[in-house]
């Protein structure tokens, strides 16, 4: 890819920064800021407070009256940047990792997924192969805590968001709309179209690593049985 | 050592400095809605910092002591039958009554010691949305009993005797901090800094954000607060990229109605940014409360700067005055 240069660094207030690269998503961007953010986060300043990639650029956030700070924290910031950028990325396939998730379709769990799949003009059992049969990526992760927003989506599957949002959606949900699909890890609002369920937690504060996606791990899905779910569930 | 909760008040929960750390995974800091009241309340008790404490909304709680325990509340003037902004040696087994804020919106109950729930990814902060921090993730009810530290009643006893003996009057003192994140009116000025989507709004549009005085919505919370006033519209049609967000950051969505990010806010958002708050402005908008009003004006990035180290200072000789009250 062309050699990657941030289009501006915009200010977030006073206590952060977002260094952004491209306005649109663009997957190798993406992937390089996810890379990037990595590096910045890997050099563990002790004024940086956060270093979050999105998807088109990374913001970090600072204490900008840190006592070790020799200058203004917006300059330090970009320069860090830069210099991470000047030593050069390391390569995708050595920090990334590949996540499988457990996703009952069953009928219970997806209240969306008969629409969906008139939708796409498939039978219901169609498009849960296609949905569990496509390679994931996380772009980034926001919301709430643990979701992630993943590309990779079938074109064929891509639906709008629904017209009217659901106040509760249970936790666990994978929901699709448009090029994405995502877990809500809690129950909370969501306008996304409904199509399984995974028995697993994927956020919890008391876990080692609370979240169990990152920005730009690799995603598979595979389908399980109602039984398979309960088991997993109680574990 | 414990405190019981006999009527919870509107929404009190137990926050400190929040966690930091986590963003990259979507959550955010969290923590006291105004780091600097709370930072006081600790100091007017002993405590450091970023020890946990109650935080009060708009409405206070009736609470029962278990033992003697020293206690300060700080931040919006509640209307209570303790007296606030100073240290106060509560005695064994009394009722504390706090009722209405009647200017502000958030107050800091420090006891000393600190409220000792478990800390979750380093914080004893409730995350109301998460579920977890503070008393099982949630605000607290009737009938809570509230964890303090087991050696709470003799900490209390120590501080207390600390002080200077001149400034005491029976189980307060005299003197009192100010607490000057609270405004003595509206609207309140928030300095703000063009956000990154500040020129999708034409000329006019942008002068009416900063011309308006806005009403902080009835829907406003520890997420966000909803600005009402005139809608806002944006001069580009096409959305714009899910990017990250901040404190203080103020999105505009589709229905042009403003919303400030506070303290358990989104870490990204799909909304256009049109304004980035000053810092050391934000633990002041933390003491509107709904109804109230906030006016914008511009300022730099550097003026934001200024700002933040004149609350600096300003924290600074406080915190020197309450030390010396304790013959540090």
């Amino acid at each position: 890819m062309a050699k990657l240069a941030p289009l501006g660094a915009v200010p977030l207030g006073d206590c952060a920064v977002y260094v952004e690269f491209s306005k649109t998503l663009d997957l190798e961007v993406n992937s390089a800021v996810q890379r990037l953010a990595t590096m910045v986060h890997g050099r563990a300043l002790p004024w940086v407070r956060d270093v979050v990639p999105a998807l088109g650029g990374l913001a970090i956030h600072f204490d900008p009256d840190h006592k070790s700070l020799t200058t203004d924290a917006l300059s330090a910031a970009l320069n860090t940047v830069s210099e991470c950028l000047k030593e050069g990325l390391p390569k995708a396939g050595d920090v990334l990792r590949t996540v499988e998730v457990p996703v009952c379709y069953e009928s219970e769990f997806a209240p969306d997924l008969a629409e969906v799949a008139a939708i796409a003009k498939v039978s219901p059992d169609e498009a849960v192969a296609l949905h569990a049969g496509a390679d994931y990526r996380v772009l980034m992760i926001g919301f709430a805590p643990g979701h992630a927003y993943m590309g990779g989506l079938s074109p064929k599957l891509s639906v709008p968001r629904r017209a009217a949002p659901r106040a509760i959606v249970p936790e666990g949900s994978v929901a699709i709309a448009n090029d994405q699909t995502v877990i809500y890890p809690y129950a909370i609002s969501g306008g996304w179209s409904i199509i399984g369920r995974t028995p697993l937690t994927v956020f919890d504060a008391e876990r080692q690593e609370p979240s169990m996606f990152a920005a730009g791990d690799r995603v598979r899905f595979k389908p399980i049985s109602r039984a398979e779910y309960q088991k997993l569930r109680t574990k | 050592m414990s405190i019981t909760v006999l009527r919870p008040g509107l929404l009190m929960t137990v926050q400190d400095m929040g966690r930091h750390g986590h963003q990259h995974v979507g959550l955010c800091p969290g923590g006291a809605m105004d780091p600097l009241s709370l930072a006081l309340a600790n100091a007017l008790v002993g405590n450091y910092a970023g020890d946990a404490a109650l935080e009060l909304t708009v409405l206070g709680p009736d609470l029962q002591f278990e033992r003697e325990t020293l206690v300060a509340l700080v931040g919006a003037e509640f209307e209570a039958d303790i007296p606030i902004n100073r240290p106060v040696l509560v005695s064994r087994g009394a009722r504390v009554s706090i009722s209405r804020a009647a200017r502000g919106a958030r107050g800091y109950l420090a006891i000393a010691g600190g409220v000792q729930v478990e800390a979750v990814l380093g914080s004893r902060s409730t995350y109301i949305p998460g579920g977890f921090g503070g008393l099982d993730g949630r605000v607290l009810k009737r009938g809570d009993v509230v964890p303090l530290a087991a050696n709470a009643t003799k900490l209390s006893r120590e501080r207390f005797a600390a002080l200077k003996n001149k400034d005491r009057v029976g189980t307060s003192v005299k003197w009192h901090v100010p607490a000057f994140t609270v405004p003595d009116r509206e609207p309140i000025v928030l300095h703000a800094i063009e956000g990154e989507h500040f020129g999708d709004f034409d000329a006019n549009m942008q002068r009416v954000f900063f011309d308006t005085i806005w009403r902080v919505g009835p829907d406003s919370n520890r997420m966000g607060y909803r600005l009402a006033g005139p809608p806002l519209t944006r001069s580009k049609a096409e959305e714009i990229l899910s990017g990250p967000t901040c404190l203080g950051s103020v999105q505009v969505p589709a229905n042009g109605v403003p919303i400030a990010l506070m303290a358990d806010h989104q870490t990204t958002g799909g909304y256009p940014r049109i304004a980035e708050i000053a810092s050391a402005d934000v633990p002041r908008l933390a003491q509107i409360a709904p109804g109230g009003t906030v006016h914008f004006a511009r300022t730099t990035l550097d003026l934001a700067g200024q700002l933040r180290k004149d609350a600096r200072t300003r924290m600074e000789n406080i915190m020197r005055g309450i030390a010396w009250e304790y013959g540090k």
